[in-house]
């Protein structure tokens, strides 16, 4: 007996609390009676779009048959929820859609089409013009949110791997390797930037007092344009390991690089330079007073 | 082939992609391994100018024939600052951001021709070609 009475007091509390919420219900109510129809219009229209849009996805459009009823399943499922992260499922399954590699596309699209579709039976349904303003407003703002965390999503995780990819840049940029007593080696691959050159010039200072080493030797061997501004670095880099005491010698110039050095007119006299890296430790154990000697 | 490409310039990575382009456009038109490294390093002068001094700009690359002639030009355009004296940046060893100095007169000497185009805070045009040999 009290028990129905605590249930409508409730419910008058919730009639009083505002029309939205009884919109909010009818709207439910409305979308989960005609689920499967909705669910048949949505499953043709996406389909129709992966079809133009992500063809050459072939490969995990099989995968996707399943990930298009699931979707579209949990989608309806929220609108019972107020809060998209109620139970996180919706994010599982983003996180998951996104991992395969699928385009972020597909999501926004089906998030599209699925407003549309939803729309599209209230303007059959043939209410009065409050009515329906006031259900698109209602599906705005369940639709948005969800929107709204799918891109965020895929932009976190394309921020993750583009700064994942950044640290193991760094990581690879500019090792100094001690090869033999007093001699050392940095070989350089790849495009320098600012960046890298200021992290060569770290790591060469630091390595030349770590290691104690005579000689260091530059390989640019990998390094595929010599610009001003990369010659600029490696000068002021040698230059600083000269004022430490030690040798800098640039090896691995090639051919062609050596003729548009010397094209830009860059100056590179003020230390020596061998055109590969065996050549330059020839040097190197020269100048440390080392030999090599077969053991025969 | 005979579209122009165009890279824009807004950061240090733009300069590799501009890089690249080139590269690969010099590739096409048969340059040999030297000429590809001078009109890279090229690029990468004009490039770097760009994100250096004028903030953003591009760099655009287009294949050129004259009378069977064959070549490629690369153009730099900006927005920027704009050259108050060309005549002494085109001279070795000058620089306004401690750099080398070396940067157009080396692009000068990389390609086979070669103009520029400036007006005090209106931009700056450049233009470079290198002939098929």
């Amino acid at each position: 007996m009290q028990k129905s009475i605590r249930n409508e007091i409730i419910e008058s509390i919730l009639y009083v609390a505002g029309v939205l919420y009884k919109l909010d219900n009818s709207i439910v109510q409305m979308i989960n009676e005609n689920q499967e129809t909705l669910k048949n219009i949505w499953l043709k229209e996406v389909n129709l779009f992966k079809d133009k849009e992500i063809a050459s996805y072939t490969t995990t459009l099989k995968l996707s048959e399943d990930t298009d009823q699931q979707f579209f399943e949990l989608l309806i499922k929220h609108i019972n929820y107020n809060d998209i992260s109620k139970d996180g499922t919706l994010d599982q399954f983003f996180d998951q859609v996104l991992h395969t590699g699928l385009p972020l596309k597909y999501l926004t699209q089906g998030l599209q089409i699925a407003r549309r579709v939803i729309l599209n039976m209230l303007v059959e349904a043939e209410m009065d013009q409050d009515k329906l303003s006031a259900f698109y407003r209602e599906i705005d703002s369940w639709l948005d949110p969800i929107l709204n965390r799918v891109v965020e999503n895929s932009s976190q995780i394309w921020e993750r791997t583009v700064s994942l990819q950044k640290t193991a840049l760094m990581e690879l940029s500019a090792p100094l390797i001690p090869v033999f007593k007093n001699i050392s080696v940095m070989p350089l691959i790849g495009s320098i930037d600012t960046e890298r050159a200021k992290l060569i010039m770290e790591n060469l200072l630091n390595g030349v007092i770590k290691y104690r080493s005579e000689v260091v030797l530059i390989d640019i061997t990998g390094v595929p344009v010599v610009d001003t501004m990369v010659a600029h670095h490696i000068i002021q880099a040698a230059d600083a390991v000269r004022l430490l005491g030690s040798t800098c010698i640039l090896v691995g110039i090639r051919p062609e690089i050596a003729q548009t050095i010397v094209s830009l007119g860059i100056d590179l006299s003020l230390f020596p330079t061998k055109s590969t890296l065996q050549k330059g430790m020839e040097n190197a154990l020269e100048i440390t007073n080392q030999k090599l000697i077969s053991n025969k | 082939m005979d579209i122009q490409s165009c890279v824009e310039v807004r950061n240090e990575w733009d300069i590799v992609s501009a890089r690249q382009l080139g590269r690969n456009m010099a590739k096409e038109l048969g340059f040999g391994n030297v000429d590809q490294a001078r009109i890279t390093t090229a690029i990468s002068e004009l490039a770097r100018n760009i994100y250096l001094y004028a903030g953003r700009g591009k760099i655009c690359i287009e294949p050129i024939d004259q009378l069977g002639r064959k070549g490629l030009r690369i153009v730099a355009l900006d927005n920027g600052p704009g050259i108050r004296e060309i005549r002494k940046v085109m001279e070795d060893g000058y620089t306004t951001s401690g750099g080398l100095g070396a940067g157009l007169p080396g692009v000068k000497r990389l390609m086979d021709e070669f103009s520029i185009e400036s007006t005090v805070d209106v931009g700056t045009e450049i233009s470079a070609t290198k002939w098929l040999r």
